[in-house]
């Protein structure tokens, strides 16, 4: 049996040795910002895919992911704050910082349904913000600024923008694969058939809701570790980062990219993130002929050209980015 | 004493303008299934237009009535062009929808009045105390809001339950179909459904316009208020959001006001005065969790279908 070259295998093989080129890139074309912003959309996009296990495959719509990120990012931020400067205690704290909040949300919140579910992890999330918020001495809702990446001794110096990309590409590239086992496991099976009928996974005898609660704390804890990688990106932790606005960006980038599919949740972080960096310039590009005196100032206003499109995305374009590449295979396979 | 009966007032009439937010999402929800997270760009919306007609009228009055009129018009206009392409679908659907409506809305609102907040001003023959109580002062502005709320509550009340437009909006929300075979113009009464929950939506808007800045994302904060409110009370009930909105308002009032000292008294010293802000931020986050856990359909569980 020959495994078909399709456009989808194609864009995704590229996108996968792309990132991995990325930095060479940069520095032979001059343009060091690149590697910061891909550094962001690759934590951004592992921030998904982990939200993607919960939300796609699970069928459980939480609307308070970004709190793992501000959890993950505030563990990271006050151990270094209180002189605990190594990554080897830094990043499991975040972790497993993480994922008790995530079983402590998840084991209350699974009791509820529906827009109830989505409303209590937002509660949850908008918790954490205030609770953020409120640490004075942590900088309330100023933040807290880190004064040194995690330090890994003499393996690793994330101090090195390149070093620190590849960190996190080896990292999301693990996260993708965890998923892809994950969600082709037994376990998997059964929280995808929780999704689809959750009564008659019950009535074969599964308990659907310590497997749901698994896979939430799973999810919590990849995001967690998120977190950590974007407190050292950044450099710096906020209690915004937590806001309920946040987490609704995850949830642009998983639907975006392509619910319930591998790669979708990479495409959509890249997607939204390529677009809040460039929409401005293009939209200036676009008024320049018309009014060329007001041109730059209209590129500030490029969300008002994003809301749009997110609704027509939502109207027309089921699937997403990956939807339409499958599309486009399917396409050209037939015809 | 003063302070506590004038922070009680406060409370109540915070909670009645919560209540107006809250029974709009709610009537949306329970009829059309609908997830609205722009509810709160419609209450952005609708102190926007007030501060606006207000300042080219000159008269209060007149302006919150055209700002009424405009964003009961805006409410059905997205009705008509955006949300009912989206009944039926998934709930993920509306949010991520209505996401995009959000930065439509708080971008063109930047776009059209400029990133700086405007102001309303209160006339003069409201903005006077008076006497409640011998001895106690209360804003006639506030008291004003309270009666107005409550007409429009009791308003709503007999609008649902006892004319014939209620009662085809209840029979709508219990099966679409059946009502559209009998000849009702389905499509129309839910942009009017639409249209009166975004009016709704204004009217709070422009109510609390005089008492805060209107600003841009005035309405993100209040709308995660207001779906609290619609869940705790049971969503697609108006009775659950009226008791909800009256809790929420004087749980987060009296919180603010009282909960840092009711903790110093028991923690003491600097402890508290840490974690006092956090925590009375958080008691009705803290508040729904609890009904939650205790009843997943909230307090009024609108009949299951």
């Amino acid at each position: 049996m020959s495994v078909a070259v399709t456009p989808r295998k194609v864009v995704i093989a590229a996108l996968l040795v792309g990132l991995a080129l990325l930095p060479l890139y940069a520095s032979l074309s001059g343009t060091p910002f690149l590697l910061t912003l891909f550094t962001r959309i690759i934590i951004l996009a592992m921030a998904a895919v982990s939200l993607n296990l919960i939300l796609g495959y699970g069928g459980m719509m939480s609307f308070g992911h970004a709190a793992y990120l501000g959890i993950g990012g505030y563990t990271v931020a006050i151990l270094a704050f209180e002189g605990v400067q190594s990554g080897l205690v830094q990043w499991p704290a975040a972790l497993a910082a993480s994922a008790l909040f995530a079983l402590i949300v998840g084991a209350l919140s699974l009791r509820t349904r529906g827009v109830y579910f989505i409303m209590i992890t937002l509660a949850f999330a908008q918790m954490a913000y205030y609770l953020a918020s409120g640490m004075a001495r942590y900088g309330s809702d100023d933040g807290l600024s880190l004064d040194n990446r995690s330090e890994f001794g003499g393996l690793l110096n994330l101090s090195n923008k390149t070093t620190f990309y590849y960190v996190c590409l080896i990292l999301l590239y693990a996260s993708i694969y965890l998923v892809w086992r994950l969600t082709n496991s037994r376990f998997g099976m059964v929280l995808r058939g929780t999704r689809s009928n959750e009564t008659r996974m019950l009535a074969i005898g599964f308990p659907t809701t310590r497997y749901k609660l698994a896979a939430f704390v799973i999810a919590g804890t990849m995001c967690g570790l998120a977190g950590a990688l974007i407190a050292n990106h950044t450099e710096f932790v906020s209690p915004a980062m937590m806001y309920w606005t946040r987490s609704g960006d995850l949830i642009v980038m998983v639907v975006l990219g392509g619910l319930r599919t591998l790669f979708g949740p990479v495409l959509g972080a890249l997607a939204l993130l390529f677009l809040e960096q460039f929409l401005p310039a293009i939209i200036s590009a676009a008024v320049r002929p018309f009014n060329p005196v007001n041109a730059a100032k209209a590129g500030e206003y490029w969300q008002i050209v994003l809301g749009p499109m997110l609704l027509l995305v939502v109207l027309f374009a089921r699937g997403g980015i990956d939807g339409l590449l499958r599309l486009l295979s399917s396409r050209e396979r037939h015809g | 004493m003063t302070l506590f009966v004038e922070q009680c007032l406060n409370g109540l009439q915070f909670g009645l303008l919560l209540f107006l937010l809250a029974a709009g999402l709610t009537l949306v929800f329970g009829i059309m299934d609908l997830v609205n997270l722009a509810h709160g760009s419609l209450y952005m919306l609708g102190a926007y237009f007030a501060a606006t007609f207000a300042a080219w009228t000159g008269s209060f009055v007149l302006g919150a009535v055209l700002a009424l009129g405009a964003t009961l018009v805006v409410g059905m206009a997205v009705e008509v062009v955006a949300m009912r392409r989206l009944y039926g679908r998934d709930h993920l659907d509306h949010v991520l929808g209505t996401f995009g409506l959000i930065l439509f809305f708080d971008e063109a609102v930047r776009l059209i009045w400029g990133p700086g907040g405007l102001s309303l001003p209160l006339p003069s023959w409201l903005s006077q105390p008076v006497h409640i109580l011998p001895g106690i002062e209360y804003s006639a502005y506030r008291l004003a809001i309270m009666a107005v709320t409550l007409t429009v509550a009791g308003f709503l009340y007999v609008l649902v339950m006892r004319t014939r437009v209620g009662m085809l909006i209840r029979a709508g929300a219990s099966n679409r179909e059946m009502v559209a075979a009998l000849g009702v113009n389905i499509k129309l009464l839910y942009t009017l459904v639409f249209g009166l929950g975004a009016a709704l939506a204004g009217l709070a808007g422009l109510m609390q316009a005089p008492i805060l800045t209107v600003q841009i994302g005035m309405g993100e904060n209040i709308l995660i208020l207001a779906f609290v409110i619609t869940v705790i009370g049971g969503i697609g009930s108006i009775r659950g959001a009226f008791v909800a909105a009256l809790l929420v308002g004087f749980i987060d009032t009296l919180g603010r006001a009282f909960f840092p000292q009711l903790l110093h008294a028991f923690l003491g010293g600097p402890a508290a005065s840490t974690a006092a802000p956090a925590l009375s931020s958080m008691l009705i986050y803290i508040l729904m969790a609890v009904v939650l856990v205790a009843k997943p359909e909230g307090l009024f569980p609108a009949g299951a279908k």
